[in-house]
């Protein structure tokens, strides 16, 4: 640890002293619930402004030298940092120079050419957040593109693409299924065929993944399915012959974080290796070994009590450092299911879903959005609306789709096989490539939209229904 | 085998079938921008219920409520949470007992009863007023008959779970029941939860207490929730622990 740096600023003739870079990041970070129940945030709202022009002259150099936590994850972030390009591209620059820099229109062409997002640690995409404006974040995030492959291609220009969540209270798999179909006929699930288990036990999880597969298989759909359970209960499923194309895990910014939620860095790179020698002995085609999908969220480690003082905002950024150091397929921040406490209002939730996807997307993280809000928040579906539009200029990696908006099992509102439709063809955006020729060979898809046709999937799913096929869709 | 004959007949097949198979808002079609108007208004209308019961006070006067309160001598007292917003926002708040309210349940419920049954509004006072009032005299009528003490029952408005705790150290009770209202999803926001603990005490944890969840008229019945409380409390009172932590010690 490097001594203890503080800060101070003058504001209209106020002077405000902040004791270290743990209180500035927290003072400096718009307003969040989450950080006021910490006793973190800043008290006025002149408070926060001082704070932010305090941190606008903080230089990188010394963001990367004062480690805020002193944890597993901080030693993975250290590890993963690209140290060389650092000092040579942006040791010297301070927060504000930093924010000028990433919004200026030569810096997506540098980033990606050059591999500047592993020369940014996690503090620094969060410090600079703090800087932005929320167009300044969409217009940010827009260019960086973080190309990944498994079963087909996630992240290319032009490309919005979607988890279907079929999810079910009872995970009944025909209900599942059909669930899933009707996502397919709105040209969803690109992203994967993504369930959450209401049953975590090992067999209810392989029988989900099994329906999800032969679901895939029956219809020649290019795309990877997900049952997200524990790791541990996906990796066993898979030892007892499951067929896991994606590996899911929740993680969290802080090791204490992460314990709570069951997990430690040696268990996600375990996974990782198991999966992908796993996938060697399939007889279907995987075009990438980018094998891991994570979820993230603000609040979370706060509310598993190991946030260290340390704002969610920066925290997460910590968490997506996690997920960059296991090269995910897709990385989603679940932003308004974690409750008022920590996003109070459609306000705080709409700029923390912005700030996550660009940090995210400034890290190089393939990075998507749960839009989302529970029914104790002061949220509504025209706030996830906005969000949702906001997010697809910002070229955002893909969003969920949800009957209706309606998850029936999780019991919280999100974004709907509809609204995709709606804001693909609104923004003239597209599935992934492979997924997109499927849907043209099925009569789904045609110059550039959705067709409204029904054809061959949905005589599939009715002929195996008309057959009494119930479990399992396919025969 | 159903003959499929036309476009319409695979659809209305489908149809039928999903709304058989899941509650999810499948096959609902709609114009090439969004939903149907019926489908949207129904959305909001959920959702209008779902808000309406997080945002409703606690109401012992409720006319659903209101015999059985005045039966059962039930009377309310508050949270540190003063307001719905803070109870909302600061759940540290909302899991501790005010002084007042403190001194108001030692003075009305006699210490050391082996059951205290506490009603809370959680994130839904609808879901109390909904079910309290059936399983409030079923569940004080079992207990009585199984030979446990029965102290007043008492409401906690602007109420977490963790108000137990509280409850526990102010008037020790062998078991405290705590019927609070869940967080209200679409499919319905009368959905109430009860959690056990013995001998709950501060720094209980939810790996300290055991919970019947989903106690509404298209989920658990009343009488069923009632009968499984009171396995859970005989049980509890046999191995004078709850939750995980004593099941796994």
């Amino acid at each position: 640890m490097t001594p203890t740096v503080s800060y101070r600023c003058t504001l209209r003739g106020e002077t405000h002293t902040f004791a270290d870079l743990r209180e500035l990041l927290a003072k400096a970070n718009e307003v969040k619930s989450g950080d006021a129940l910490a006793g973190i945030a800043a008290d006025t709202a002149t408070e926060r402004v001082a704070a932010k022009l305090a941190l606008a002259d903080v230089p990188l150099r010394e963001i990367a030298d004062t480690p805020l936590i002193e944890d597993d994850v901080t030693a993975l972030i250290e590890e993963t940092h690209d140290r060389a390009t650092f000092d040579r591209e942006f040791a010297s620059l301070t927060v504000g120079e930093l924010r000028e820099l990433v919004l200026s229109r030569a810096f997506a062409g540098r980033w990606s050419d050059e591999g500047l997002a592993r020369a940014l640690t996690p503090e620094m995409a969060a410090a600079v957040a703090k800087l932005m404006g929320n167009k300044d974040l969409v217009v940010a995030a827009a260019p960086l593109r973080t190309v990944t492959r498994l079963r087909n291609t996630m992240g290319q220009p032009g490309v919005l693409a979607c988890r279907v969540q079929p999810n079910h209270p009872s995970d009944a798999v025909e209900g599942v299924l059909l669930s899933a179909v009707d996502g397919l006929l709105y040209g969803c699930g690109d992203a994967m065929l993504g369930l959450n288990p209401v049953d975590d036990g090992v067999d209810s999880v392989a029988s989900v993944l099994g329906g999800l597969q032969d679901l895939i298989r029956r219809l020649g759909v290019p795309t990877q399915s997900c049952v997200l359970a524990h790791i541990t209960t996906q990796l066993e499923a898979m030892r007892r012959g499951a067929p896991v194309d994606l590996l899911f895990q929740s993680i969290a910014g802080t090791e204490g974080a992460n314990a709570s939620f069951g997990v430690t860095l040696e268990l996600l790179g375990e996974g990782r290796e198991a999966v992908i020698a796993h996938h060697a002995e399939r007889e279907e085609t995987f075009i990438g070994e980018q094998v891991m999908y994570f979820e993230t969220g603000q609040g979370s480690a706060l509310s598993a009590g190991a946030h260290h003082d340390v704002d969610q905002l920066t925290i997460e950024a910590r968490a997506h450092g996690v997920a960059r150091a296991f090269d995910p397929f897709l990385v989603n921040t679940v932003v308004g299911f974690i409750g008022p406490e920590y996003l109070a209002d459609a306000r705080q939730i709409n700029r923390a879903g912005l700030e996550d996807h660009f940090m995210g997307r400034l890290l190089g993280l393939p990075m998507g959005c749960d839009v989302c809000y529970t029914n104790h928040a002061d949220a509504d579906q025209n706030s996830n609306d906005d969000l949702l539009m906001l997010l697809a200029m910002a070229g955002c990696q893909y969003v969920m789709g949800i009957p209706g908006s309606d998850d029936v099992m999780l019991n919280y509102q999100s974004t709907s096989y509809h609204d995709v439709a709606a804001v693909r063809e609104l923004l003239g955006l597209r599935p992934a490539p492979e997924f997109e020729a499927w849907l043209a060979e099925m009569g789904l898809w045609q110059d550039g939209r959705l067709t409204r046709g029904d054809g061959p999937v949905l005589d599939a799913a009715a002929a195996a229904v008309a057959e009494g096929a119930p479990p399992e869709l396919a025969a | 085998m159903t003959d499929l004959t036309t476009r319409e007949d695979v659809r209305a097949l489908l149809t039928r079938r999903a709304r058989e198979v899941t509650p999810a808002r499948i096959f609902t079609g709609g114009p090439d921008g969004g939903y149907t108007t019926a489908d949207l208004l129904a959305l909001r209308a959920d959702h209008a219920a779902a808000r309406d019961a997080v945002l409703a006070s606690l109401d012992l006067a409720h006319p659903a409520l209101a015999d059985i309160a005045t039966r059962h001598a039930v009377f309310a007292v508050d949270s540190q949470a003063a307001t719905i917003e803070e109870h909302l926002l600061r759940p540290d708040l909302g899991r501790r007992l005010s002084e007042p309210g403190r001194a108001a349940i030692t003075a009305a419920c006699p210490p050391a009863p082996d059951v205290q049954i506490v009603i809370g509004d959680g994130l839904s006072a609808a879901a109390v007023h909904a079910q309290v009032p059936t399983v409030l005299p079923l569940l004080v009528a079992e207990c009585r008959q199984r030979g446990w003490s029965v102290a007043r029952p008492f409401a906690v408005r602007h109420c977490r779970v963790g108000v137990m705790n509280d409850v526990g150290e102010a008037l020790d009770p062998a078991v405290v029941v705590l019927l609070i209202g869940e967080r209200p999803g679409l499919a319905t926001a009368e959905s109430l939860s009860a959690y056990l603990a013995y001998r709950p005490r501060p720094g209980d944890t939810d790996a300290n207490r055991d919970l019947i969840s989903n106690i509404h008229a298209r989920g658990l019945t009343t009488e069923e929730a009632v009968r499984r409380i009171a396995d859970l409390i005989a049980e509890q009172r046999a191995m004078r622990g709850s939750g995980v932590a004593a099941r796994s010690a």
